[in-house]
């Protein structure tokens, strides 16, 4: 027998598999990992101190900045929180168009994320290059709605900043149409592809236990067997009257969160196809004409969360009564879904970490802030 | 395993005949949508008068503190603006901007536009702070036909954004 001797090597911060800035101490016994350690905070910028320092709008930008692939998901949860604390009506058309613009969201960031997993798993770029091709029609929709393809900022409390241009239905419809078409080739490609399995399958388990102790939410989470989804737990904005369905993984391996996410790219579309049949066609009703920009809450808190795609994006927010808030928190689900990485990794090859990873899908603006 | 392998290489062949999506910037270049935020342009009216009042509300409504507003007094033989005062100095530090698009909310007088100008790289950080001279347009764009912000109007955000100074 070999006497092996355990050793320390440093995955990142400066490493192209680690999504961003981010450092991973590992201790490997030959091949096989016997403890993690993840290092945050090479991408701190301050966020939540920087918010407390401006007014509740000029939030709205920042929040952008979180997890840049879901400004939309981000300037939700925040506009929710505001309009909580304040008390401001949303219109119907406009929380249509809000879930439009976050189901888009999701599907874009799925697109990005899967490609990026099977990238981190050693099959280049093609895989990345498809998810891309569908991410920028999406990014294009946004562009001409918002005026930005990512950092949108395109909620206000009471709606969203303005009503869409036109052409952004039949464009829409367009693109679902021709969704299902990549839904299936990725899939097709996939779903029983040799590299994919052997990288995938029986990988990275979490399991409902444990995922449950680390309070992991989104398709981690559901991955995990957990059919907990916000949107349905706690219906927020007009989710109740919409048909979907919330796929749940058996394992908990990284091929389970990958199946979670197709399927939730076609769920997506689902919601979307109700969201233009229940479109109010109210011209003007995107945003509510009495509320206020420059909102000055009174003294309380509040705590809003939405599904965003990476997991539950929570804002907690506390007035003293100025036009700027005294505290604000955000509960980044990447940040969270990150922490049971270390035991996630243990026991398998070292080769793993890097496909573990890139299953939890984390977006480092969001875990460092 | 050479039936997998020409399954595999359908899909790559079947790709061969797809028109590229992708444009070969920049000698290509994707033309912006309409409602684009990029470069911001300080404009005029169509008699050649600066909007700018030199109210410095772009500024207080700026989340990243980037713009610089000096205002002086217009006097009758040096009128600037139509108002009591025009910008003297007017700077954007492209380096802090995050292109939100707030300035152009904030304007009363509809001066500050983000145009779709994307290009904005430069060698030097100074070169960052875009002087008033860069960003007015020149000032026979506002004779003749209607200045481009009146027929821009669509391009506003309904509600006006207040701000408390
Ligand atoms: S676009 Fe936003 S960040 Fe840029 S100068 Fe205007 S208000 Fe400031
Ligand atoms: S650009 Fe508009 S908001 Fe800014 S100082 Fe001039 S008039 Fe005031």
């Amino acid at each position: 027998m070999l006497k092996t001797e355990e050793l320390q090597i440093n995955i990142g911060p400066q490493h192209p598999s680690t999504h961003g800035v981010f450092r991973m101490i590992v201790t490997v016994d030959g091949e096989t990992i016997t403890d993690l350690k993840p290092v945050f905070g090479y991408l701190h910028r301050n966020h939540e101190q920087i918010a407390e320092q401006n007014t509740y709008l000029q939030n709205m930008p920042y929040t952008d900045r979180l997890d840049y692939f879901n400004s939309m998901a981000n300037n939700q949860a925040y506009a929710m929180a505001v309009e909580q604390l304040v008390g401001i009506e949303v219109p119907e058309r406009a929380e249509y168009l809000r879930v439009m613009m976050v189901e888009l969201t999701r599907i874009l960031n799925h697109a990005g994320a899967l490609g990026f997993l099977i990238n981190d798993m050693g099959m280049w770029q093609t895989q990345l290059a498809f998810g891309m091709r569908e991410r920028e029609k999406i990014l294009d929709l946004f562009e001409s709605a918002s005026g930005a393809r990512l950092m949108c900022n395109y909620f206000r409390f009471g709606g969203v900043v303005r009503d869409l241009p036109p052409d952004f239905i039949p464009r829409l419809k367009e693109l679902l149409q021709a969704m299902p078409a990549f839904v299936d080739e990725l899939e097709r490609l996939l779903r029983e592809n040799e590299i994919l399995m052997q990288r995938a399958e029986g990988i990275g388990i979490l399991p409902r236990d444990l995922a449950l102790a680390y309070s992991v939410s989104g398709p981690v989470l559901r991955g995990s067997g957990i059919p907990y989804d916000v949107r349905k737990a706690e219906p927020y904005s007009v989710y109740d009257r919409f048909d979907f369905d919330v796929p749940v993984g058996t394992v908990g391996d990284v091929y389970d969160r990958f199946l979670v996410r197709i399927e939730e790219m076609r769920q997506s579309r689902r919601i979307l196809q109700q969201v233009i049949e229940q479109l109010p066609d109210a011209q003007g009703g995107h945003i509510n004409p009495k509320a206020r920009q420059n909102v000055r809450p009174p003294v309380g808190d509040v705590y809003a969360r939405i599904e965003s795609p990476k997991g539950e994006l929570g804002f907690y927010l506390v007035s003293d009564g100025s036009g700027k808030p005294y505290r604000y928190k955000v509960r980044a689900p990447s940040f969270i879904n990150l922490t049971p990485l270390g035991d996630m990794c243990r026991g398998y090859k070292v080769a793993d970490v890097v496909v573990i990873l890139g299953s939890i899908d984390i977006v480092m603006g969001e875990v460092d802030r | 395993m050479i039936g997998q392998l020409l399954k595999g290489l359908r899909t790559t062949f079947g790709y061969i005949f797809t028109q590229p999506v992708t444009v070969q910037y920049p000698e290509v270049k994707r033309p912006v949508r309409e409602r684009f935020r990029g470069r911001h342009e300080l404009k005029r009216f169509a008699d050649g008068k600066e909007r700018c009042i030199g109210c410095s509300l772009c500024a207080a409504a700026c989340p990243a503190d980037a713009i610089l507003v000096v205002p002086a007094e217009n006097t009758p033989d040096h009128q600037v603006s139509y108002g009591e005062r025009y910008a003297a100095t007017y700077e954007i530090n492209m380096l802090r901007c995050i292109f939100c698009g707030y300035c152009e909310d904030a304007c009363p007088t509809n001066a500050i536009v983000l145009e779709h100008q994307y290009e904005l790289s430069f060698y030097d950080r100074r070169d960052s702070i875009y002087t008033k001279e860069m960003l007015l347009v020149p000032e026979d764009q506002g004779h003749g036909d209607a200045p481009p912000i009146l027929t821009q109007l669509e391009r506003r955000p309904s509600p006006p954004a207040q701000i408390d100074l």
